[in-house]
C-alpha cells in the first residue's frame, strides 16, 4: 500500500479537460513559430524582389548599353565614348564602369592587406597564443570589430588621410587608398576570426602525429595544420572581400567621391555603394536616376551575395573535409 | 589451488634470454604528474634493443602515458612535472636543454586511431624526411618506395601514391602512418594500441609487421588484447595504477607470474 | 639550426603583427579620445545644439539613439527569438533548418546601404504608402519616420538575434528536453520552461550586440527617417482624457537625430568643418564609448555565462 502512494506522488498530474485546451495552445504557439521561422528567408526574398523589381524599371528608359558607355559632344563638337556616372546633367550618363571599379580599386587591396594581418592574427590567436593571453586578444579583435564604421570613416577623414598624404605625398588626400586602409579595421577582425576558428577546428591527433614525427611547432602550423584549413581559410577572406564590397560609410567619408575610371589607388574614387548613399536622398522619387540607383544596388547585391555562396561553398567543402 | 591454463603459448621462434640486450631505453624510478593527477609512480623499467616490449594493464593505469613520455608527446599542450629519469641510451631525456624534434624523429609513434594527414599518400609518407631534409628529390621517391614497402603497402598503393590518404581503408591507414613512421629512419618505434581501431584481418597483417620490425627496431606496444602482448612481445610489463608492477619475459608473465595481481589482471578476475 | 631559427622569426613575426593590429585600433580610439575629451561635459550631453553645431550639446541625437535602438530591438527581439526557436526546436536537422540557416547567413551578408534602400523601397514607400491608401488621409506613414528607420534596423539585426539565440539553445543539454517529455510535458511548456530559461544568457547577449550593431549603424537610417536638426524631439504629447494632464509618449512617425548620422553629416556636409571639429570628435567620442561599454557588457557576459556552464 505504500508503494502505491509514492507511485501516485511522481505520476504528473492529469487534467482531462485542460488537455484539449493545452492542445489547441500548443497548436497555435507551433503555427505561430513556424510563420516567424520564415522571417530571414522571407526578409532575403522581399530584399532580392524589391531591389530588382525597381531596378528592372531602369531598363524602361535607359537602355543596357548606356550603362557601360555613352557617346557625347565634345568641345569640338566631336563625338567621343565616355565612361562616366553624371546623372544629374543635361546628357545623363549612367556608366556603370567607374562605380564597380571604384568599388574594387577600394576592396581588392583592403582585402590583401586585411589577408596578410588576419590570417596572420589568426594563426597566432589559435595556435601560438597562451590560453591567458588568448582570454584578452580575442575580446581584443571583437571590439575591434564593435567599432562603428562611422568611427573609422571619420578617423580616416580627420587623422589618417594626413598620414597618408604626408608619407607618400599624394595630390589627393581623400583617396581609394585611404578608404582601403579604412575598410581594412573593419575587416580584419573578419578574417582574424574565421581562420581562429577554422584553425581549431583541425583535430589535435593531427597536429600530434606531425609533433610525433619530430616537426617542430611552426612546421606543424605550417606544414599540417594551415593545409588542412584550407577552405576555412578561404572563405574567411572571401567573406572579407564581400564586407569591403559592401562597405558603405567609410568609402563615403575617406575616399573623395569622385567618380573617375582609373587604376590608380591615390587617385579620388566613388564606389557603389557610396553613390547610392551620396544621391539618393536627393532624388525625386520614381525618377530615373532613382531607379538607376536601385540598379545600381542591385548589381551590388549581386556581387556580395556570389562572393557569400563562394564563401559558402568553401566551408561545406572545409566540413566535409575535415568529417572523414 | 589449481592454476587455470593461461593464455595460448607465445611464439616459439624467439631467440634465447631475450633479457641480455642492452637497455635502449630505461626508466629510472620515474613519476609522472599531470596538473594535479599522478599518472606514473616510481617506475622502474628497462626496454631492451630491437625487441619487442609490451605494457598491458586496465584502463587508466598509465600505459599510455607511460609510452608518450618516452617521446614526450605526452606534455604537449599541457602542464607536467616529471621525477626521476628516463634514458635514451644512456642520456637523460628530460635533462633541460635537450633537442624534442631530434627525440621524436629517433623516438616515432603509431597511435591509436589512424592519423594520416589529409594530403596524398605520398606526400604523407615524405613529410618527414622533408623536414628534417635528409633526402633529395630523387632520394624522396626511393625513401617513400623503401617505407611502404617495409609497411607492407607499397604494392597495394603504387599506382596511386598521389591520390588522398584518406580514401585508404582503416587497416591501409595505419600501415601508411607505419610507413611515415619508418621514412625518418627511426630507432624506437611506439605504438599506442595501434590495432584497437582495426579489423582482425588487418590486426593480423600489422602483427606481422611487428615481428619483422624487431629485427631493426626497438618496439614498445601498449595493449589491452593480452593475446596480442602474448603473441608478439619478448618481455612484458604490468601497469597497475601507475605503478609498475611486474615485469619480464613475455612466457613467464603469463604461464608462471610472480606477482597476484597479474595473475589476478591475465585470468580476468578484473579489468 | 635552421629549422629552429625559422620557427623563432615565425612565431615573433605572429606576435608582431597580432599586436600590432590591436595596437593600431587602441591608437584610433586613443586619437578619437584625445580629439574629444575636451568636448565633453555635462553641458554637452544634456544641451541642444546651438550656432550651427559650433557650440551647445548633442543631447537630442542622444536622445535620438536611444529610441531609434530601443524600438528596433522591440521589433526584432520577439521575431528573432522565435524564428531561433523554430529552427532548433521544431525543424530540427531538416532541409527547411538548412535553407533558414542559409538565409540567416546571406542576411547577414547584405551590405547595410542594401538595406537602406530597402527601407526607403519596401517600408517608406510600399507600406507606408499602402497604409496612407487605406487610411485614406493625406501623407503621413509613407514618408521617412522613426518607426520605418528602426524597421530596417530591425531586418539588419535579425541574424545577431537568430545565431545568438540558436546557439543559446543548443547549448541546452538534449537530456533536458529528453526528461522533460518523460514527464509528460509538451514541446511548448518544454521550451518554455525549461530550456529558455537555460538560454536567457545567450538571448541577452544576442540583444547587446544587436543594440551595438544598431547604434553604431549609418547606412540604413540615411534615408529612412534621420535629419541632421531638427527644433524639436520626437514626442508628442498625449492628453490623458478627464484629467486635463498630457504625457509626452515618443512619436514613431517623427523625424529624429542619431549620433552616428551627426557625425557623419557634421563631419562632411557642416558649413565650418574646422570650427564644428571638436564637437565631432566630442559626439564620436560619445558614440564609441556608448558601443564598447555595450560590447564589453557582452563579451563579460558570455565569459561568465561560459564559466557557469562548466561549473555545472
Amino acid at each position: 500500500m505504500a508503494t502505491e502512494t509514492v507511485v501516485d506522488e511522481i505520476a504528473p498530474p492529469r487534467r482531462p479537460r485542460g488537455r484539449k485546451r493545452s492542445l489547441w495552445g500548443e497548436r497555435i504557439v507551433e503555427w505561430f513559430l513556424t510563420l516567424n521561422g520564415f522571417v530571414a528567408i522571407a526578409a532575403i526574398l522581399l530584399i532580392f524582389l524589391f531591389l530588382f523589381k525597381e531596378g528592372v524599371q531602369a531598363f524602361q528608359t535607359i537602355s543596357p548599353g548606356r550603362f557601360i558607355q555613352t557617346t557625347e559632344l565634345d568641345f569640338d563638337n566631336v563625338p567621343r565614348t565616355v565612361r562616366m556616372w553624371q546623372p544629374v546633367s543635361t546628357n545623363p550618363k549612367y556608366s556603370l564602369v567607374p562605380l564597380v571599379l571604384g568599388s574594387f580599386l577600394v576592396a581588392l587591396p583592403a582585402t590583401l592587406i586585411a589577408t596578410l594581418l588576419g590570417v596572420a592574427t589568426g594563426i597566432y590567436l589559435a595556435e601560438v597564443a597562451g590560453k591567458r593571453t588568448r582570454e584578452i586578444v580575442k575580446p581584443g579583435i571583437e571590439l575591434m570589430a564593435g567599432v562603428p564604421s562611422v568611427v573609422i570613416g571619420f578617423f580616416c577623414l580627420a587623422t589618417l588621410a594626413t598620414l597618408v598624404q604626408d608619407a607618400f605625398g599624394t595630390t589627393f588626400r581623400l583617396n581609394a587608398f585611404v578608404g582601403a586602409l579604412g575598410v581594412c579595421f573593419v575587416i580584419v577582425p573578419v578574417i582574424a576570426t574565421m581562420t581562429d576558428d577554422a584553425l581549431r577546428a583541425v583535430p589535435g591527433y593531427l597536429r600530434e602525429g606531425a609533433l610525433a614525427l619530430g616537426a617542430n611547432r611552426w612546421e606543424t602550423i605550417l606544414r599540417v595544420v594551415v593545409p588542412a584549413a584550407a577552405s576555412g581559410l578561404t572563405a574567411s577572406i572571401l567573406l572579407g572581400m564581400g564586407r569591403a564590397l559592401g562597405e558603405t560609410m567609410i568609402v563615403l567619408m575617406a575616399t573623395g567621391n569622385a567618380a573617375q575610371v582609373t587604376l590608380n589607388p591615390f587617385e579620388s574614387v566613388r564606389t557603389m555603394t557610396a553613390t547610392i548613399a551620396a544621391e539618393l536622398g536627393a532624388v525625386p522619387q520614381g525618377g530615373e536616376q532613382y531607379r538607376a540607383l536601385f540598379l545600381v544596388g542591385s548589381v551590388l547585391f549581386a556581387f556580395t551575395f556570389g562572393v557569400n555562396l563562394l564563401a559558402e561553398m568553401a566551408v561545406s567543402r572545409m566540413r566535409k573535409r575535415l568529417a572523414l | 589451488m589449481s592454476r587455470p591454463v593461461l593464455l595460448a603459448t607465445p611464439r616459439s621462434s624467439r631467440p634465447p634470454d631475450p633479457g641480455a640486450n642492452p637497455a635502449k631505453v630505461s626508466f629510472q624510478a620515474m613519476s609522472f604528474s599531470y596538473r594535479e593527477r599522478k599518472a606514473l609512480s616510481r617506475v622502474t623499467l628497462e626496454v631492451p634493443e630491437k625487441r619487442v616490449t609490451a605494457i598491458i594493464g586496465p584502463s587508466g593505469c598509465g600505459k599510455s602515458t607511460l609510452i608518450k613520455s618516452i617521446n614526450r608527446i605526452a606534455e604537449v599542450g599541457t602542464q607536467v612535472t616529471v621525477e626521476g629519469r628516463v634514458e635514451l641510451e644512456g642520456r637523460d631525456i628530460y635533462a633541460p636543454g635537450t633537442d624534442l624534434v631530434d627525440l621524436r624523429r629517433r623516438v616515432g609513434m603509431l597511435f591509436q586511431k589512424p592519423n594520416p594527414f589529409p594530403k596524398t599518400i605520398f606526400e604523407n609518407v615524405a613529410f618527414g624526411p622533408r623536414i628534417h631534409g635528409s633526402a633529395g628529390a630523387t632520394d624522396l621517391e626511393a625513401v617513400v618506395e623503401k617505407s611502404l614497402r617495409q609497411a607492407a603497402l607499397w604494392e597495394e598503393v603504387r599506382d596511386r601514391l598521389h591520390s588522398p590518404a584518406l580514401e585508404l581503408s582503416g587497416g591501409q591507414q595505419q600501415r601508411l602512418c607505419l610507413a611515415r613512421v619508418l621514412a625518418v629512419d627511426p630507432e624506437v618505434i611506439l605504438m599506442d594500441e595501434p590495432c584497437s581501431a582495426l579489423d582482425p584481418i588487418s590486426t593480423a597483417r600489422i602483427e606481422e609487421l611487428i615481428e619483422e620490425l624487431r629485427q631493426s627496431y626497438t618496439v614498445v606496444i601498449v595493449t589491452h588484447n593480452m593475446q596480442q602482448a602474448a603473441r608478439v612481445s619478448d618481455r612484458t610489463a604490468f601497469l597497475l595504477n601507475g605503478e609498475l608492477v611486474e615485469v619480464g619475459e613475455t612466457e613467464k608473465i603469463f604461464t608462471n607470474p610472480s606477482d597476484r595481481r597479474t595473475e589476478d589482471y591475465i585470468t580476468g578476475r578484473f579489468g | 639550426m635552421k629549422r629552429r631559427l625559422a620557427q623563432i622569426l615565425a612565431l615573433s613575426a605572429l606576435r608582431g603583427i597580432a599586436l600590432a593590429v590591436l595596437l593600431t585600433t587602441l591608437l584610433m580610439l586613443a586619437s578619437i579620445a584625445i580629439g574629444g575629451a575636451s568636448s565633453i561635459s555635462w553641458e554637452f550631453l544634456t544641451a541642444e545644439p546651438v550656432e550651427g553645431m559650433t557650440r551647445g550639446g548633442i543631447f537630442p541625437a542622444i536622445f535620438g539613439t536611444v529610441c531609434i535602438t530601443l524600438l528596433m530591438i522591440v521589433l526584432a527581439l520577439p521575431l528573432g527569438v522565435c524564428a531561433a526557436i523554430y529552427m532548433v526546436e521544431y525543424a530540427g536537422n531538416s532541409v527547411l533548418s538548412r535553407v533558414i540557416r542559409a538565409s540567416v547567413n546571406n542576411l547577414a551578408g547584405v551590405p547595410s546601404i542594401v538595406f537602406g534602400l530597402f527601407g526607403v523601397g519596401f517600408f517608406v514607400l510600399f507600406v507606408g504608402r499602402s497604409l496612407d491608401k487605406v487610411r485614406g488621409g493625406g501623407l503621413l506613414f509613407g514618408q521617412p519616420a522613426m518607426l520605418w528607420a528602426a524597421a530596417t534596423l530591425a531586418v539588419l539585426v535579425l541574424p545577431v538575434i537568430i545565431v545568438n539565440t540558436a546557439e543559446a539553445l543548443t547549448a541546452v543539454p538534449r537530456s533536458h528536453r529528453e526528461a522533460s517529455f518523460a514527464l509528460g510535458a509538451t514541446r511548448w511548456q518544454t521550451i518554455r520552461r525549461v530550456v529558455l530559461p537555460q538560454a536567457r544568457s545567450g538571448i541577452l547577449t544576442g540583444s547587446i550586440l544587436s543594440i551595438s550593431r544598431g547604434a553604431g549603424e549609418t547606412a540604413p537610417i540615411l534615408f529612412t527617417g534621420c535629419a541632421y536638426f531638427l527644433p524639436r524631439l520626437p514626442l508628442v504629447h498625449l492628453e490623458i482624457p478627464f484629467t486635463g494632464l498630457s504625457v509626452p509618449m515618443v512619436n514613431p512617425l517623427d523625424q529624429f537625430m542619431e549620433l552616428s548620422y551627426h557625425i557623419f553629416i557634421m563631419a562632411t556636409q557642416s558649413t565650418d568643418a574646422a570650427a564644428t571639429r571638436p564637437i565631432q570628435y566630442g559626439t564620436t567620442l560619445v558614440l564609441v564609448g556608448l558601443t564598447f561599454l555595450l560590447n564589453i557588457s557582452a563579451i563579460f557576459l558570455r565569459v561568465r555565462y561560459r564559466r557557469a556552464l562548466e561549473a555545472r
